[in-house]
């Protein structure tokens, strides 16, 4: 990839493109989140009510804190929610456009994959399957480079963590099986 | 001159092999993370944490400052060289480093960034070193009302002086407290917001949501940008570094202004970004030929990196003094005291003599150090921008993972660290500020605890909060900063229409 002696160059390829349609705005997920936030705040003030929000002998009970400060998240989302609305006519932003959803979602789904895995297999089998799936199939990478990288990488993790540092991490099937 | 004798004491406790050793894994560590993209500082300290659990705390603190000191100094070698700023601090480097890079002085720039990165640390663990004593003895006489006003202080003067949208910081900082509240109530032992889920009920931990918010979402915002790159190799002789030496006392003035800037925008949680920011803007008002910045100047590249490393280091200060961190990161690193089994704060200075002085004097060493290690390897940490993001993605997620279920050994928080990336995500890209978050979701706990300690004390009397000069002025200066933004815009409307 070297071009020259005193120049370094790194392609992207699968680069979202400039020209993708925008899936929707700023302000959109400005307002959802408020709205996220405000039935958030909302739960949040029932729960600490209930548990007590007032004031005793010994000065706030439990819920107390924790209650005004749910009105004032509650307060604050309402006023976000008001500015984005008095400002809808105004043109908004681009939160993302198609092209770059496509590619966070290329990250996302196999990271949530590794997750649910890491429960049955163990999470040094599922980060061998994480990075080599995400090497070839994303990166395009030669399969022979990725699986050597995915075996090295989880097994200095393995070494580093279980071994070194005696950090107890979810093991499955094939860590029973050597004994760990 | 107790402090140098404590110094000394410091530099005792460090001088072990498995501590150099550490700093070393520490620095190199750091500056991988400071040159790759969607990672940074911050990120970095979060991810690598769990590695330091099973250390005693010194190995554990050495190792992880280390980290963030690698980090400060890699994020100017993609700056000078690629035009990527690796950290926001480093944008501003960019502007005089990268022209200089494309007339052939990358390695010019490059020693000039290293070398005043070393000097704005510098200033800033000097001040450490000779002040941070003081102030944790003075603050050694606060009780629960002060400590309550100071972070009252911290809170209020992010509101006040962000440059956020007002409403945002409030949504980020009101969220953080909330959820420090989930759990146990330390005070009198009541469940609280965990709706009978057990999960819920040892708390939110602070690094399980850190690492979501800036390892994890960091990725996702990663992957949205075009990730091709070109730039320039660098390799500094030793011929070029004495030049840049020679030339350096002539700098004095902008050196001088940036570290004070840095020093103070460290302390008071302005940060490093607008740190480099004010320091690269007043070496250009200052100066005699303007137009000459932003073409390739040195002190260009001075001016930012000094007032950067000054405030990154600085922000150590408070945290270690008082037990409030100046900058995200130093948050990061007070929630790893807490996880060692330390109570930051004043007491520390009494309690932990070896902590907090390795602590200092491996500040000295790890720049110094760094300083070498940097100016003798960029060739080889520039090339590890070769290496494609795909590898390093997944790579990254998998560290984020082991440091998230290392913390409890809870597959809760793997699923919490998920969330909070999403969350994390979103909030960055409609303008929602983390750094309020994260301070608030460490310090929630001890402010209410503080507020309430302050009125079990006065049975219940607010004035306590003014019951003494000290305690007094502190809350009376954190209400003015948080109104600060309606304060100023009542003058200016006073001063344009006078009355009538």
């Amino acid at each position: 990839m070297q071009k020259s002696e005193d120049e370094i160059v790194v392609e992207d390829p699968g680069a979202p493109t400039g020209d993708s349609p925008p899936v929707t705005t700023n302000r959109a997920v400005d307002v959802v989140v408020s709205l996220l936030l405000l039935a958030l705040a909302a739960l949040l003030a029932f729960d600490n009510w209930r548990t007590g929000m007032s004031w005793d002998s010994t000065g706030p009970q439990a819920g107390y804190f924790p209650f005004y400060l749910s009105v004032i998240l509650g307060g604050a989302c309402l006023y976000g929610i008001g500015k984005e609305f008095l400002a809808r006519k105004q043109p908004a932003e681009t939160f993302v456009t198609r092209a770059q959803l496509y590619r966070v979602l290329q990250v996302f789904f196999p990271t949530l994959l590794f997750c649910l895995l890491m429960q049955w297999l163990g999470l040094y089998v599922a980060s061998f399957l994480l990075i080599a799936g995400f090497m070839v199939f994303i990166g395009r990478i030669a399969a022979w480079k990725s699986l050597l990288t995915a075996l090295v990488f989880s097994v200095a993790m393995f070494v580093t963590f279980q071994i070194a540092f005696d950090v107890i991490m979810p093991k499955g099937p094939l860590e029973a099986l050597l004994g760990y | 001159m107790e402090a140098l004798g404590l110094l000394l004491y410091g530099f005792k406790v460090l001088l072990t092999w498995k501590i150099l050793a550490l700093m070393m894994v520490g620095l190199v560590l750091g500056i991988f993370v400071g040159v790759l993209p969607g990672l940074g500082g911050p990120n970095g300290v979060a991810i690598l944490l769990p590695l330091t659990f099973t250390m005693d705390p010194t190995s554990a603190i050495v190792m992880l400052s280390c980290i963030y000191w690698g980090a400060l100094f890699g994020g100017a070698i993609t700056s000078i060289l690629f035009n990527i700023p690796g950290e926001a601090w480093s944008v501003a480097t960019t502007f005089d480093g990268y022209p200089m890079a494309q007339q052939g002085k990358a390695a010019e720039a490059l020693t000039a960034a290293f070398t005043s990165s070393f000097i704005g640390s510098l200033v800033a663990v000097l001040l450490i070193t000779f002040l941070s004593p003081s102030v944790a003895s003075f603050a050694l006489k606060f009780g629960p009302p002060e400590f309550f006003a100071v972070y009252f202080l911290t809170f209020c003067s992010f509101v006040g002086l962000g440059r956020e949208e007002k409403h945002k910081t409030i949504i980020s900082m009101t969220l953080g407290l909330l959820l420090a509240g989930v759990g146990m109530d330390t005070v009198s032992g009541q469940l609280r917001m965990t709706f009978g889920s057990s999960d819920l009920m040892r708390g939110i931990n602070f690094l399980v949501a850190v690492i979501g918010l800036f390892g994890i979402s960091e990725i996702l915002l990663t992957m949205e940008e075009r990730l091709a790159l070109r730039g320039h190799a660098a390799r500094i002789s030793l011929s070029v570094v004495l030049k840049v030496w020679k030339e350096l006392p002539q700098y004095w003035v902008t050196l001088v202004r940036s570290s004070a800037i840095g020093c103070w925008l460290g302390i008071t949680p302005g940060g490093a970004i607008a740190a480099s920011f004010m320091g690269y803007n007043l070496a250009k008002r200052f100066a005699k030929d303007k137009d000459s910045f932003g073409k390739g100047r040195i002190e260009g590249v001075f001016a930012p990196e000094t007032a950067a490393h000054a405030s990154g280091t600085a922000a150590l200060l408070p945290m270690l003094a008082l037990g409030i961190p100046g900058s995200g990161t130093a948050a990061i690193l007070l929630g790893g005291l807490m996880v060692w089994g330390l109570n930051p704060g004043p007491l520390l200075f009494v309690e932990h003599k070896n902590f907090v002085w390795g602590l200092i004097a491996s500040m000295y060493l790890g720049n110094v150090v760094g300083l070498v290690l940097v100016l003798t390897t960029v060739p080889f940490f520039a090339a590890v921008l070769r290496v494609p993001f795909a590898a390093i993605a997944p790579m990254i997620v998998v560290s984020c993972a082991i440091g998230a279920y290392a913390i409890q050994n809870a597959m809760f928080d793997i699923w919490l660290m998920l969330l909070f990336g999403v969350v994390g995500y979103g909030f960055k890209k409609i303008g929602i500020p983390l750094a309020p978050f994260t301070l608030a979701l460490v310090l929630g706990n001890r402010a209410e605890d503080a507020f309430r300690l302050s009125m079990i004390g006065s049975g219940g009397d607010m004035r306590v909060f003014w019951s003494n000069g000290l305690v007094g002025s502190i809350t009376t200066l954190a209400i003015v900063l948080l109104f600060w933004p309606l304060l100023s815009k009542a003058v200016s409307l006073l001063r344009r229409h006078p009355a009538q």
